[in-house]
């Protein structure tokens, strides 16, 4: 809120005031600055040290799955594909339960259980990563090898996606470890939009015979659907960019290959695995340029998330 | 069709649906006892006088601690918050106060928004290639500074809002006594939107001493005892990473027991903030 | 007037003293009207020009505190308030009335240019304060809002103890003596009667006060600095009829003492306490007199209107 000059300049004050106030609204002006000045701070760099390898191979970066570094040959495609691949299985598994669980807070639980589930479903979302990433390397690994991986080989075996070794550790795992990451981000979110619907709009569809699940998929779902567009989107830039749940069981390795159960690498793990061990200037400056890639994808959608959540909020933000 | 048999079937339909949303919501609940759980129980085997007071024992022996590892996490949070909070809070209050409707305030509101969930460990790279590589050798201060920013979106992005939160008439109210802006915002609107801000606070506390990725180019990770800023920092969430991904038993059981300390510490502030904001605001 | 410029804040009860000095004073100097007493019929045709929108209009009341000369007032592109003239009567009780969007919390606002706050809002016009133009450049907001005191629609009780909350205007102006500190708050709990229900709790939270008291805080605070006006804004519209009552009784004894322009939308609040009423309607000041005149008398249709109730 600027004191606007027009018809009354800012009025001479005395001593100390005068300086004040225009003092203490530039130094919070830096800061705010400062924020952004972060962001370009941080594309600058990766755009900088980036030059190398964008000289080398330049967009077929992204399409060659090599990454040699005997010979220095290196492409992104590989990370693209296990960070999509992981993202995806994650968001298949993770949205609709997190939508069953956000409506069961909203609409299903009795008052009594709302308090203690919501916090269950918020302490689940501050659990550090790297815990979900030891836990799915130490637990929920062996029992995809013994138990899941071969029931699902038994019954799809013949789709390439489900054949190949059992080990535990591979997409799958990376992808499930994700989901379990991600779904209470989402659901808590979902659990705000679908509390946001006016109490009146439900009544008068509950007054016409409707019944809970008619209301959800006619009213709520539609009046929220921006926010749950957000609220979808917000998840996947965590499991795009999360780092330590994936690289504990994703498995390390620069190969594609169809199977799910096989070892891959998303660019979150490749990162964490070799950033501090690349010798050679071509080496380090493909990791940046995979983190640059990172970085977009994730910043972009990570926008659209925003972007959805604040119309969602903003006031008759619907439809 | 007869109406009943419809009927009949919407509310088969809708039972249906309302039992999955149900068990979803057990699901997660039970996702939550099982990795609370699994953490407890193969942690605690960990936690012993020795734990919290020494330093790692070298491969394949048993015993020995983590002492200075969560001296070295405590410390890096600290000084993290030190360099966030102020940024944080200055760059939020130019948001509340001073950018209504403002072009810049609404960028760096929404650029805020993005960066509070960006991969943590491209901030990690960044840090380290713009602080590790010039000064030639990896440190806390490095790694401190990762965390902070990680940090300074979130006290931001709070600190906005708890301001907007508090009533225009607080601010006409003082205002109208002959106060300058900068004497209303600290004697009186700090001090009403406190409540929110330190939970602001505390939760991005609790968010960053979880981090892992950041820290893997920056502070490192040390076997030894702290030494300053200047030099590699041994720290609780790397040593986890480092040893679970050993071949050594010993190690697994010491990083269960720091999964433990970590989910507790961060789960109890969570836990901590959430009472600040409930018992002021209810 | 004699109250304020004797500067004789320990004074318990300005009341009688002040008011039937400003009384004389208006008298005299009145010619066109009697004592203010119901059923001066003859007088009110003449009453009119008054309230052509002239910034050069004479003073309605004698001894004006506050002139208000042709005053406009834009919310952005929007204009909200049209041409208001009128004057403000020192010591005087003097009540702003009419429909809700009429204007008549703009125009208080814009005594301790409030606006100043908030982009795009702005004020032409003058408005003198004892002869000095407050809405000119040269003069400092704060210094004004020094003279000024304020009291909002809902009690704003600061986030600190109550005796903070009553010495925060007095530490704005500066260090001052610890005991010296005391002495103050007291009196001005006690001058906005609050100091018998509050003296064991000085330390307690400003917000732990029943809502009537929290009001009767904000007023205590205000009157701590010693100000010349006190602008109150529907200073009743979130309170219970007892804590009304209270309030209403310390504007009774704030006539003489101080300057207080009231806004509200209860016309037996503003008939009970006001020595002078302004009927603002669609950003205009359709008419302004002594309360009695008004309400008893009004010489415009729209104000008769409102009321009566038959609009607004």
């Amino acid at each position: 809120m600027s004191r606007k000059p027009d018809t009354t300049p800012t009025p001479g004050r005395v001593s100390l005031s005068t300086w004040g106030d225009p003092l203490f609204k530039g130094i919070t002006f830096v800061f705010a600055a400062g924020v952004l000045a972060l962001l370009v701070a941080m594309f600058a760099v990766l755009w900088h040290e980036s030059a190398p390898s964008r000289a080398a191979f330049g967009l077929g970066f992204l399409t060659d799955a090599s990454w040699n570094p005997v010979t220095e040959r290196f492409g992104a495609l590989t990370a693209i594909a296990g960070t999509l691949i992981s993202t995806l299985i994650a968001l298949l598994v993770a949205v609709p339960i997190s939508v069953g669980i956000a409506l069961f807070l909203s609409e299903l639980a009795p008052a009594r259980l709302r308090t203690p589930f919501g916090v269950g479903i918020e302490l689940l979302a501050a659990i550090p990563s790297i815990v979900y990433g030891m836990w799915g390397l130490f637990v929920l690994a062996p029992i995809l090898s013994n138990l899941v991986q071969p029931a699902l080989a038994n019954s799809l075996g013949f789709l390439p996606l489900f054949s190949g070794p059992q080990m535990g550790i591979g997409m799958l795992t990376a992808g499930l470890v994700l989901a379990l990451m991600i779904t209470p981000f989402i659901a808590s979110v979902t659990r705000d939009v679908f509390r946001m619907v006016p109490p009146q709009l439900k009544e008068s569809a509950y007054g016409m015979g409707a019944t809970t699940w008619e209301v959800v998929r006619d009213i709520m779902i539609p009046y929220g659907r921006k926010g749950i567009y957000g609220a979808v989107f917000l998840g996947m830039g965590r499991a795009l960019g999360e780092t330590m749940a994936v690289t504990f069981v994703i498995g390390n390795s620069h190969r594609l290959s169809a199977s799910l159960f096989a070892p891959g690498n998303s660019i979150a793990s490749t990162l964490a695995n070799e950033f501090t061990e690349a010798d050679g200037d071509l080496y380090l400056s493909s990791l940046v340029e995979l983190g640059l890639v990172l970085f977009l994808i994730t910043f972009l959608i990570l926008g659209f998330a925003q972007l959805y959540l604040k119309r969602m909020s903003a006031p008759g933000g619907r439809s | 069709m007869p109406n009943h048999i419809d009927t009949r079937r919407r509310v088969l339909t809708n039972r249906l649906v309302m039992g999955i949303s149900t068990l979803s919501a057990m699901l997660g609940l039970a996702m939550l006892a099982w990795i609370l759980g699994d953490v407890a129980l193969k942690g605690i085997h960990a936690i012993n006088w020795d734990f919290f007071t020494k330093l790692p024992p070298p491969p394949g022996e048993t015993g020995g601690g983590l002492a200075n590892a969560m001296l070295g996490t405590l410390l890096l949070t600290a000084t993290a918050a030190l360099i966030a909070v102020p940024f944080g809070v200055m760059a939020g209050t130019f948001l509340a106060e001073f950018g209504h409707g403002g072009r810049v305030a609404a960028v760096v509101r929404y650029v805020s928004d993005i960066l509070v969930s960006a991969p943590s460990i491209v901030v990690g790279m960044c840090v380290y290639l713009l602080v590790v590589v010039p000064s030639g050798h990896f440190s806390g201060w490095a790694g401190a500074l990762s965390l902070a920013v990680i940090m300074i979106p979130v006290v931001t992005r709070t600190t906005d809002e708890m301001l907007r939160l508090v009533p225009t008439e607080m601010r006409e109210a003082t205002l109208a006594l002959g106060a300058p802006y900068w004497r209303m915002m600290l004697g009186v609107i700090y001090r009403a939107a406190a409540a929110g801000m330190t939970t602001g606070i505390l939760l991005a506390v609790a968010r960053v001493s979880g981090e892992t990725a950041p820290l893997l180019f920056t502070a490192l990770n040390s076997p030894y005892w702290l030494d300053g800023l200047n030099g590699p920092v041994a720290n609780l969430t790397v040593t986890l990473f480092n040893y679970a991904m050993s071949p050594y038993d010993e190690w697994h059981t010491l990083a269960w027991g720091a999964a433990l300390l970590i989910t507790v510490s961060v789960l109890v502030l969570t836990g901590f903030s959430r009472i600040i904001l409930g018992t002021r605001i209810r | 007037m004699a109250p304020d410029s004797t500067n004789n804040p320990s004074q318990n009860n300005p009341k009688d003293a002040s008011s039937g000095e400003s009384q004389a004073t208006v008298e005299q100097t009145s010619p066109t009207r009697d004592t203010p007493v119901i059923g001066i019929s003859p007088h009110k045709k003449m009453r009119k020009p008054y309230l052509e929108p002239s910034p050069t209009a004479s003073s309605r009341v004698e001894k004006a505190k506050v002139s208000v000369r042709g005053l406009n007032f834009f919310y952005g592109d929007k204009q909200a308030l049209t041409d208001n003239t009128l004057d403000i009567a020192h010591g005087k009780v003097t009540a702003f009335i009419g429909p809700s969007g009429c204007g008549k919390s703009t125009h208080i606002r814009s005594y301790n240019r409030m606006y100043d706050l908030y982009k795009g809002q702005r004020a032409e016009g003058e408005i003198l304060l004892d002869g000095v133009n407050i809405l000119s450049p040269g003069v400092s907001s704060l210094e004004l809002r020094h003279r000024i005191g304020m009291i909002f629609q809902r009690p704003t009780p600061f986030p600190m103890t109550v005796f903070d909350n009553v010495a925060y205007g007095l530490r704005l102006r500066g260090r001052i003596p610890r005991s010296d500190l005391a002495g103050r708050v007291e009196e001005a709990l006690k001058g906005a009667a609050l100091w018998n229900e509050v003296k064991d709790d000085l330390h307690k939270p400003g917000a732990h006060l029943s809502g009537g008291q929290q009001q009767r805080l904000c007023i205590a605070r205000a009157i701590a600095v010693e100000p010349e006006v006190i602008l109150m804004d529907e200073p009743c519209s979130a309170l219970d009829p007892i804590a009304t009552g209270k309030i209403e009784e310390l504007i009774d004894e704030f006539r003489g003492r101080y300057t207080v322009v009231i806004v509200t939308h209860n016309m037996q609040q503003a008939a009970r306490v006001s020595d002078y009423t302004a009927f603002f309607f669609m950003g205009r000041v359709i008419e302004f007199g002594e309360t009695e005149e008004i309400f008893t008398n009004p010489r415009e249709e729209q104000t008769e209107a409102y009321i009566t109730g038959r609009f607004g």
